[in-house]
């Protein structure tokens, strides 16, 4: 028997570590033969801590929410009495969460242990890379992600073959595959989640990548938030350059390639290729002219491919299963499986592998079980700082590079941020406004100084001081920004600016007319006032900061709007619901 | 002395290889690889907590990259402090997920349980508090990283109470 408990970043922040620390104190306790194992994350962010016990008979029973003093009913009930202790076991409506999903990316994530290469070798891991340096030439490699028709997961959604082909056909022997793991999207984490869950599969990724373009060093540049996802990559390198699977001469091939890590410092610029190739050489992270192409002239010159974790994650299963098999899955354009990332406003929040051509329904409906506390659904972002806001009426399209990008928002790295009705978009846009202010390297005018007007302006409308004509002015400032800017990052930084006037331009003629923010998010704009179901118990007047509540005891009390500065103390303390925010 | 160092007749050089005996490994192993100055700079920071200027031009002499660009790549990144920081570094997320979940108004409990803002440290040295982009932990906005001697702890799901509940643990546990 043996007990595995899902270490991932979210898991960790629920307490599953002090989870694992309970099994092991009363297993060894009871004196019981069971092993504690750890796998990386299942997905199901929701239900953290999760605990799977494994039968000797490969049986499994997954138990969700188990906290610590959880632990001792399941050791009692299920590792001593033989039975699975139902009330805490994942229900079956949670249970369809991962079961209508099709995991490709995600296969072994929260399955295996990802600090064990044998756990990998073992679900035919480093099958790939064997039958490519055994079976395969270079080109026909190329040619299997080309019927794959696998597109970059990272944003751009470039097709990867063409990546591998451009660097193959530039002249020189020192070329380099960099892959980005700076995954930089706020609102975003399946990149996290492959490295800490199934690290292998990038390395295995990388090795084949590098064979296809004739590159013999690897670089991986992660982010320096993600320290679990350092670690997990550095067992898995060493424990693969043990096995020989890195290193000289792989598989007796005659090919060598090697990788090494290098930490980001945290520039959201350096998803730019150019950008992450400045900070990989120890410079400011600032984008640099194109052409040259990174893949003529790239890191140190020399020729050199970027892709994403999750795009290389797949090639280990494109090249296992052929390319066919990935392109029967999704659309004609977007083909194959994509995660998303389900936060913000949402029931079920957490990882989700679906094929592309999905709708948005089915996917925030259908898997992430609809929006948290029953509250209207409103819009979902995608794409982060350089993607949109889909609204609720356009929830039937289908998830496709294309689709996604008819809306004005993007695919991107696939995060998925849902918002109700308490939402406000007008503050949305200048969230996403601040990000990309704080984040432009200062290289082109227009995205240095135009994106801190836009936030201006954006700050004044939130604030109650919007005046006639800034919709207009912020359309042009986008239009001038998008123009004007060399990178990806100024190019797309007003895009939640303009899917927000598109979709939602009531809700900026409201905050700049009407002085009025319909979420009751923007505090300028939001009045607190008490209604009839104060029993007068004094509590709220007690708290408030400005002495902004009058009224006796067992009384209805009355908020002074000019004295009242909006801190929200009285909501908070009121056990009546008898505050309103309007 | 050394061509880069000064000709004063006294022993600075030999102090200053004293003050930062720490960082001896460290520029030993990446000095002389070319694109090494942001792991360098890392590493520093883990060792000293921060980057003090003494530093930057220490690591200056001992790398033959001028302090201006040092200092420009240092404040590029959001990583790099200029400044000491509290023995406990709270990491508040404010990603687009936590955002959406509140994350400013438990930015603002912070402040105010603690006296400090964005950037700032307590007056007893205890908590620094920094806003960060994103901790990939979205399901359970909002977020926030604890960072000190101990490692990191990341903890989730939090509220305003919450948030003054665990600060007030670790300020006793400190």
């Amino acid at each position: 028997m043996k007990v595995v408990i899902g270490q991932g970043s979210c898991g960790v922040a629920t307490g599953a570590k002090k989870t694992a620390a309970e099994f092991e104190r009363l297993i060894a306790e009871k004196n019981l033969d069971v092993a504690v194992d750890i796998t990386g994350c299942v997905g199901t962010c929701y239900l953290e801590p999760i605990v799977d016990v494994y039968e000797d008979n490969g049986e499994m029973t997954r138990y969700v929410k188990v906290q610590p003093d959880k632990v001792e009913k399941i050791v009692e009930e299920h590792l001593v009495g033989g039975n699975a202790f139902a009330e805490q076991a994942i229900s079956e409506e949670d249970k369809q969460f991962v079961e209508k999903q099709q995991r490709v990316v995600l296969r072994n994530c929260g399955v295996i242990n990802p600090e064990d290469i044998e756990e990998y070798i073992a679900v035919d891991g480093y099958k790939a890379i064997e039958k490519v340096l055994k079976e395969m030439k270079p080109e026909e490699v190329i040619e299997e992600i080309k019927v794959s028709g696998l597109r970059g997961r990272g944003g751009a959604g470039f097709p990867t073959w063409f990546k591998w082909n451009a660097c193959k056909a530039s002249p020189g022997t020192e070329k380099y595959l960099v892959c980005n793991a700076d995954e930089g999207d706020p609102g975003a984490f399946m990149d996290r989640s492959v490295l800490e869950g199934d690290p292998h599969s990038l390395i295995e990724g990388m090795i084949i990548g590098g064979y296809a373009m004739g590159a013999t060093q690897g670089v991986i540049y992660c982010r320096a938030e993600y320290p679990l996802a350092i670690k997990r990559l550095e067992i898995a390198m060493a424990q693969a350059r043990e096995k020989g699977f890195l290193g000289k001469d792989i598989f007796g091939s005659g090919f060598d390639f090697d990788i090494y890590i290098k930490a980001g410092a945290g520039a959201f610029v350096c998803g730019e290729e150019t950008a992450l190739i400045a900070s990989l050489e120890g410079e400011r992270g600032m984008p640099r002219l194109k052409p040259p192409f990174p893949a003529a002239k790239g890191f140190w010159q020399k020729p050199t491919d970027i892709n994403n974790v999750e795009t290389l994650a797949n090639v280990p299963w494109i090249i296992y299963n052929g390319g066919a098999a990935f392109g029967a899955m999704g659309t004609e354009k977007s083909k194959g499986t994509k995660v998303f990332a389900l936060a913000g406003k949402i029931k079920k929040g957490g990882l989700v592998e679906v094929p592309m051509g999905m709708t948005l329904r089915e996917v925030l409906y259908g898997i992430g079980g609809g929006i948290k506390n029953d509250k209207e659904f409103k819009a979902v972002q995608m794409g982060g700082p350089s993607g949109g806001c889909i609204p609720a009426s356009l929830i039937d399209t289908p998830v496709t590079y294309e689709d996604i990008n008819k809306t004005g928002a993007i695919v991107g790295s696939g995060g998925m941020i849902v918002m109700d009705e308490d939402t406000c978009m007008v503050d949305m846009a200048r969230y996403f406004l601040n990000f990309t202010r704080d984040e432009s390297c200062g290289k082109c005018n227009y995205c240095r100084i135009g994106t801190k007007r836009m936030l201006e302006i954006l700050e004044r409308i939130t604030e109650g001081k919007g005046k006639d004509g800034d919709i207009e002015l912020l359309e042009e400032l986008a239009m001038k920004i998008k123009d004007g800017s060399m990178c990806g990052l100024g190019q797309t930084a007003p895009n939640p600016v303009l899917t927000t006037i598109k979709y939602f331009r009531n809700e900026y003629e409201d905050h700049i007319y009407n002085k009025k923010c319909t979420a009751g998010s923007c505090k300028a704009l939001v009045t607190y006032s008490i209604n009839d179901d104060c029993k007068g118990c004094t509590l709220c007047s007690r708290h408030c900061p400005v002495d902004a509540i009058s009224g006796s005891v067992k009384e209805k009390h009355v908020i002074d709007p000019e004295k009242c500065i909006k801190c929200g103390k009285c909501l908070d303390t009121c056990k009546f619901g008898a505050i309103d925010k309007k | 002395m050394s061509e880069k160092g000064c000709n004063c007749g006294c022993n600075c050089q030999e102090n200053r290889a004293a003050q930062f005996a720490d960082l001896a490994p460290v520029l030993e192993q990446y000095a002389k690889v070319p694109g090494s100055l942001i792991t360098i700079l890392q590493k520093t920071q883990d060792i000293y907590g921060y980057l003090s200027m003494d530093a930057i031009n220490y690591i200056s002499e001992m790398t033959g990259i001028k302090p201006a660009k040092i200092y420009g790549v240092a404040t590029f990144y959001a990583q790099f402090r200029l400044k000491p920081v509290g023995k406990n570094l709270i990491m508040l997320c404010q990603g687009t997920a936590c955002h959406v979940n509140g994350s400013e108004a438990i930015e603002e409990a912070i402040s105010e349980h603690l006296a400090i803002k964005d950037g700032e440290t307590t007056e007893d040295g205890i908590f620094t508090l920094n806003n960060v982009a994103c901790l990939g932990c979205c399901s359970l906005a909002p977020v926030m990283m604890v960072k000190n001697a101990d490692g990191d702890e990341t903890y989730g799901n939090l509220t305003k109470d919450s948030v003054k509940k665990i600060l007030d643990e670790i300020r006793e546990r400190a």
